[in-house]
């Protein structure tokens, strides 16, 4: 599996991050874990609001900080 | 009700007289008044978003008629919650969605005047009236800012090149239950004031102070119509004031009700939310200082028409 954060270096992405990188150790599962701020990159997932979660290319939630538990239950799903 | 208590409380309970009475009775009316309706208004604001995201207003304004995008661009701003921050991937997405530079400018005008702080302190401090005025003014000058931006042509100030997708969007709402709205809502709500609480705190002991202590006529001499320069200097002094709406309304409010006139404090206000230094330097990475400059002066110069406009009719 694997997450990415799309974020361009704004308070709620590195926070989005953390959240990420805490639901990924609860999981105990091997995720592969990629901070994307390029911004072009982040215009090809056509997300236009930051953070965004992209899970395994499919993007999940747009310009919001998700609680650990919600992402756990992506990653779980 | 609340201000018979607040009464009971300074001038029975404590016995509090004169000049630090009037102010301690004032400074707790309000700041627990603005607190109420802070919580009150932005989990109403934050509730109804939940069905709408920035995404779907990009595909929304995908291919519309000119003269609706401006409208409805400026009209999502009310709704959809903005930050400085992502201005960049919303400013570039627009433009990858081939919205036309002007409604993307009408939309970057209205979301951060008409944010829902700035609506919450407007509706506790001056009443639904001046929130009313507030709103409509603001909707006109992110239209008609939006529309003199789109007739410029300056889609070469624009520094990155982005490639147009040719596809139509498509334009779905949030899918989500009741439960979760209210808990985004809550949290959203929840977070929103602890960050500005310690604003609205200072915003309001400063106006306490003034209220108490400073006398009418030296607040009307430089704010009133002792003053005919007094928008534009509002306007001026409301540029580096970004994101402290929450502490400089009770300030505006006490000045208005010591003879700062009406007009003068909506420039003001608009001023604290629509020019915002921050938005500037953070958009500077994609367009050009021209065409950032030119974004200041016909905002600028639509909220100081405003501020004069009023001063001029009450």
């Amino acid at each position: 599996m694997k997450i990415e954060v799309l974020g361009t270096g704004c308070a709620k992405c590195i926070t989005l991050e953390n959240v990420v990188k805490q639901a990924i150790a609860k999981s105990g599962k091997f995720v592969q874990l990629e901070k994307v701020d390029d911004i072009m990159k982040i215009m090809e997932y056509q997300v236009v609001s930051t953070p965004g979660l992209v899970i395994d290319g499919k993007v999940v939630s747009t310009g919001k900080v998700l609680s650990v538990d919600e992402v756990l239950a992506y990653i779980n799903g | 009700m609340w201000q018979n208590s607040v009464d009971y409380l300074t001038y029975d309970l404590f016995h509090l007289e004169g000049h630090l009475g009037e102010a301690i009775n004032f400074f707790i009316y309000d700041t627990v008044k603005i607190w109420f309706l802070l919580l009150t208004i932005i989990f109403a604001v934050s509730f109804l978003r939940t069905w709408f995201n920035t995404e779907y207003v990009r595909a929304h304004l995908q291919g519309k008629p000119a003269l609706y995008g401006h409208a409805a661009a400026a009209a999502f701003g009310i709704i959809t919650p903005f930050c400085s921050c992502s201005a960049i991937p919303l400013f570039l997405g627009f433009i990858q969605a081939r919205i036309p530079l002007g409604v993307t400018f009408s939309y970057l005008i209205s979301a951060p005047m008409n944010n829902e702080i700035a609506i919450a302190m407007l509706f506790g401090l001056f009443g639904w009236k001046v929130t009313a005025i507030y709103i409509g003014f603001g909707l006109l000058v992110a239209i008609i800012g939006g529309w003199v931006i789109g007739r410029l042509n300056l889609d070469k100030e624009i520094l990155m090149d982005v490639k147009p997708i040719e596809t139509q969007l498509q334009a779905n709402l949030v899918k989500q239950s009741f439960k979760e709205r209210s808990k985004e809502a809550w949290d959203y709500t929840f977070d929103i004031f602890k960050k500005i609480y310690l604003y609205v705190l200072v915003g309001v002991g400063v106006g306490a102070w003034i209220h108490g202590y400073i006398p009418t006529d030296f607040i009307a001499q430089y704010t009133g119509e002792g003053n005919p320069f007094a928008v534009i200097i509002a306007v001026i002094m409301g540029i580096p004031m970004y994101s402290n709406a929450a502490g400089v309304m009770p300030l505006v409010e006490v000045l208005t009700g010591k003879g700062m006139l009406l007009g003068t404090a909506l420039s003001f206000m608009m001023a604290v939310t629509a020019l915002s230094l921050p938005e500037a330097l953070i958009l500077k990475k994609i367009i050009s200082l021209k065409l950032i400059g030119i974004f200041f002066a016909i905002v600028g110069s639509g909220i100081i028409a405003i501020g004069y406009l009023f001063n001029f009719i009450l």
